[in-house]
């Protein structure tokens, strides 16, 4: 519309055309001043923390509640790394599906698989914890984690990854839940982003005698390739933000380690885990620093996703 | 595109919509209010805690809704007054409680049993002491065949596989009991200290007892300690314990109970006792007790005063589903201290709390 | 013509089997992803149902959260859910409407709109435990105690994006010269959005609610710190409430064999609303299509 239209308004001369055009531009605002708010009560109350500790707060590996000594290292590490982890695993099984329905699949398929891929994203999180709690814990302690200390293990440098005891739990189990849970939603746009590539470039491909895999992988993969990478980082951000589906299979440890299968802890499980009963300023106070800088993380990680993908719509055109 | 009059399908949503309303408005006139008497803290009580709650509800129809997060958890509740108790078994010290203007009483004594998920072992079975499992939850030992471990069982067959350290990942009491057990037997555990929670040195966290219990369940190889309800509820593999005297002793009423004999309420400042490796032939080493923290000046005297009714109905009246539990209830002269220290209770103008109500 | 071919046509047929079989491979390799992906949905779904289908009985509906040892329900937790739901969403919707028509009908592309639809995805995508976080720092430590509207506050401000997201997205489907049309009859602009825009993004509209409804109903991090919970049937909204992810959450944590039971219950229960609630908005959205 634009000014043309609006301007067909402008000549109104009646009290309901402002009244509504304020109260929906308060209510806009309203939801910046949420935000504002968010950040400000963060900032606040982690305060005597940061004071206290300083920008060590951020590197220091200690979690130690008899000495009031708090840093976010081994919380941030955890939530990082599991999300790589989510990733790692995630986006090879997003491309597949993402080529095999976009280039193969029957029509009269396309659309219950991609309801059905949907579903997995409308699962709530919890229901993936306990699931991963009770289904997948025994299966990685018995079978996975063994096989993988007894394979991968055992070479030289990359094997320091795979040490351990198998106790099921731990971090390479919360990465790969979370894997299943950016699953749905990396794939669903990474579908819209190929099929928002132009036909032409697509049949002229296949008219050079490129095979399907070809066209996906050097055509239409290069083209969208800011798109992808924009998914792939919306991906990380829902993995870096999820909690109660790492709570329950991640260990609950305050302590680095090497290896993938030791439990170890995220910034959201440590404060599912240990917000309500945390006793003192300064124990609460570095929980709700912890929180920040999660927000920052997975604030700074959208803001690059949806930039490339804006970008993305923009170098595409219209399909 | 010209706007459509509603559809059957619109309609029809519409109408559902206000009907799943409808409905969840119909539970509405439902005006039961909500709990008489609140609470939270420690899980190490908890199962005592809603046994007491449940008989009580039927006694009286009042309702305590105690919400089992850790002891970390009821000292912040009940020092934020968001509760009107809070229950921890690392009692506050006697500066902390007038800083605070809170009163504290024991309640129950229970017993930190070591829960084990080995294969053919029976519960009551293996033995440990506090050195070897100081040494366990310090990483040094690793292994279940560990030499330190198979001379406290000698006769059993101990499996070479990894030891699962499980220890709490919140604030709690019971970890504060362990840890100062652990430090009384082992100097190793200086370097990490006693408090609610403390930087584990090995293992992984549980939240709560019911989170180490259930952790211990689903690993084996796996060891813990929770409290013994918790062991006794889900029949899991406790062991025995070497006490001071180098006796190795059961969990029981019994063994909880030569414990506390020793135990002197009466010159405890603020009821500060911590119960760990005590002295006696037949005691339970990690005998802990439990407590309730109250503000000492209610801003609801009504429910200031329905908290202690119904403490004191749990006290004079709850031994037996206490006892049915493993808990030992407190000695009678403690008791007497304890309805004394209620009287101590003021509203906002410094009046005394009455103490009539259900349990009189 | 001779029938050896040369060495070039060989290679190049050599070359060409070989990017056909590498194709076929990938083509069998994603098919496989998907069907692992597919499968593993199915096994949640299936594991669910098994564990879950088990604990479905009137009780579960009529009897309040029970102590370890006793034999219970879920009613407490049920009510709670639908109660704090229905009234997030109640105030969600209102304010997400009317912050999505600022968007699709006023500010269009201006920088204001632009900025505003970034802190709205911000907030879509933020974390819910640190929406959790604020509301306990804000509501909970102001009132004193935890309670049942800190939870719908929290509920609230994670479903209005979603909310502002999708009403934004069906207004700006409405073709202008709808709204001209309505213009040149000398309608005022508000009554043009309220009875065309509106009426023909109903639809949509509505499918965003339900969409918030549905996301919602999951959420257990935000509750953690602001509901709690409660073990017993309460409606004062003014204290602990008990909720379907929370006590779920305590309870499959729990080594208690019934507790456990009514955590895959309660599962169950939440899992078939929120699917059915994505089905039907999937429905209403194609119904507007046709």
């Amino acid at each position: 519309m634009s000014d043309i239209t609006a301007s067909r308004f402008k000549s109104r001369m009646n009290i309901g055309d402002p009244l509504f055009k304020g109260l929906t531009f308060f209510f806009a605002t309203l939801v910046l001043a949420v935000l504002a708010a968010i950040v400000s009560v963060l900032v606040m109350d982690s305060l005597p923390a940061l004071q206290k500790f300083g920008p060590a707060f951020v590197w220091s590996q200690h979690w130690n509640p008899v000495k009031d000594n708090y840093g976010a290292l081994v919380p941030l590490v955890g939530t990082i790394v599991t999300a790589l982890i989510a990733l790692i695993i995630g986006v090879p099984f997003s491309f597949g599906m993402a080529f095999f329905l976009t280039e193969l699949c029957p029509h009269w398929a396309r659309q219950p698989i991609a309801i059905a891929i949907e579903l997995l994203a409308a699962v709530p999180s919890i229901i993936y914890g306990i699931w991963g709690l009770f289904v997948l814990v025994p299966i990685f302690q018995h079978y996975i984690e063994p096989a993988l200390i007894a394979t991968i293990g055992q070479i030289p440098i990359i094997g320091l990854l795979f040490q351990g005891p198998a106790i099921g739990m731990g971090v390479l189990l919360a990465g790969f839940i979370l894997a299943l849970m950016i699953l749905p939603f990396v794939t669903s746009v990474m579908r819209e982003v190929f099929s928002a590539v132009p036909a032409v470039l697509r049949e002229s491909a296949y008219g050079l005698g490129a095979t399907r895999w070809e066209v996906v992988w050097r055509v239409v993969l290069p083209y969208s390739r800011v798109g992808v990478v924009g998914a792939i980082m919306l991906g990380l951000g829902r993995a870096l933000g999820e909690t109660m589906a790492v709570t329950f299979v991640i260990g609950n440890a305050h302590r680095l380690s090497l290896s993938l299968m030791a439990p170890g802890t995220t910034i959201s499980s440590t404060l599912a885990n240990e917000f309500t009963e945390a006793d003192g300023a300064i124990y609460t106070s570095s929980l709700i620093a912890l929180g920040l800088v999660l927000f920052v993380l997975t604030f700074t990680v959208l803001a690059i996703g949806k930039k490339l993908l804006l970008r993305n719509v923009g170098k595409g055109g219209t399909a | 595109m010209i706007p459509q009059p509603e559809t059957k399908r619109g309609i029809m949503l519409r109408k559902l919509k206000s009907l799943s309303f409808a409905t969840a408005l119909a539970f509405a006139p439902f005006t039961v209010h909500a709990a008489d008497i609140s609470g939270a803290g420690a899980t190490f009580p908890y199962p005592v805690y809603a046994k007491w709650a449940e008989a009580y509800f039927k006694e009286t129809g009042l309702t305590m809704n105690y919400q089992s997060i850790g002891s970390g958890g009821g000292i912040k509740q009940i020092k934020a007054k968001t509760v009107d108790f809070g229950a921890t078994d690392a009692p506050m010290k006697p500066a902390d409680l007038k800083t605070f203007n809170l009163i504290q009483f024991p309640t129950v004594m229970g017993a930190i049993v070591p829960v084990v998920n080995l294969d053919g072992v029976k519960p009551s079975e293996m033995v440990l002491n506090g050195h070897v499992l100081a040494e366990i939850y310090l990483g040094h030992i690793t292994k279940w065949n560990d030499p330190a471990i198979a001379a406290l069982n000698k006769g059993m067959v101990l499996p070479a596989i990894d030891i699962a350290v499980v220890h709490r990942s919140d604030g709690s009491g019971t970890t504060f009991n362990f840890t100062t057990y652990l430090s009384a037997t082992n100097a190793a555990w200086d370097e990490v200290g006693v408090g609610k929670a403390v930087e584990w040195p090995a293992g992984l966290g549980g939240k709560g007892n019911e989170g180490v219990a259930a952790l211990v369940g689903h690993m084996t190889g796996a060891i813990g300690y929770v409290e013994h309800s918790y062991a006794h509820q889900n029949h899991m593999i406790y062991t025995r314990m070497i006490n001071k005297d180098g006796h190795a002793v059961e969990p029981s009423l019994e063994t909880i109970q030569a414990a506390a004999a020793n135990a002197d309420w009466a010159h405890a400042e603020g009821n500060y006792l911590v119960l760990a490796n005590q002295p006696g032939a037949d005691s339970w080493p990690m005998t802990a007790a439990t407590f309730i923290l109250m503000q000492k000046v209610q801003d609801k005297p009504k429910t200031g005063r329905e908290t202690e009714d119904f403490f004191i109905w749990a006290m004079d009246k709850g031994d037996d589903l206490a006892k049915d539990l493993v808990y030992v209830p407190m000695p009678d002269n403690v008791v007497s201290m304890t309805k004394a220290l209620m009287q101590t209770l003021t509203d906002k103008n410094n009046k005394p709390l009455p103490l009539a109500g259900h349990a009189l | 013509m001779n029938h050896t071919p040369d060495a070039r046509t060989v290679t190049r047929r050599a070359l060409i089997k070989r990017r056909h079989r590498f194709n076929t491979a990938m083509t069998i390799l994603s098919l496989l992803m998907t069907a692992v992906v597919l499968l593993t949905l199915g096994t949640i779904l299936l594991t669910l149902l098994y564990n879950g289908l088990q604990a479905i009985r009137p009780s579960l509906f009529l009897e309040s959260t029970p102590p370890p040892g006793s034999a219970g329900g879920l009613a407490n937790a049920i009510y709670g859910s639908l109660v704090m739901t229905g009234i997030a969403v109640a105030i969600a919707a209102p304010v997400g409407i009317m912050a999505g028509t600022f968007l699709a009908e006023y500010a269009r592309n201006s920088r204001l709109a632009e900025f505003v639809r970034f802190i709205n995805d911000v907030l879509l995508s933020a974390p819910s435990i640190i929406i959790g976080l604020f509301v306990y720092g804000v509501v909970v430590v102001s009132m004193g105690h935890f309670s049942a509207w800190a939870g719908i506050i929290a509920l609230a401000i994670i479903a209005t994006p979603i909310i502002v997201r999708t009403t934004e997205d069906m207004l700006s489907l409405v073709p202008d010269n709808l709204r001209e049309a309505g213009a040149a009859l000398g309608t005022p602009r508000w009554k043009v959005i309220t009875s065309i825009s509106y009426r023909a993004a109903f639809q949509g509209i509505l499918t965003g609610v339900l969409l918030a409804i549905a996301r919602v109903s999951g959420e257990t991090a935000p509750l953690l710190f602001t509901a709690l919970s409660n073990q017993f049937w309460s409606t004062d909204l003014n204290a602990p409430m008990a909720n379907l992810p929370v006590v779920i959450f305590q309870f499959a944590m729990s080594p208690y064999e019934d507790w456990r039971n009514l955590a895959w219950g309660g599962a169950l229960l939440i899992t078939t609303a929120v699917l059915a609630l994505n089905i039907v908005a999937r429905l209403s959205a194609k119904g507007r299509k046709s």
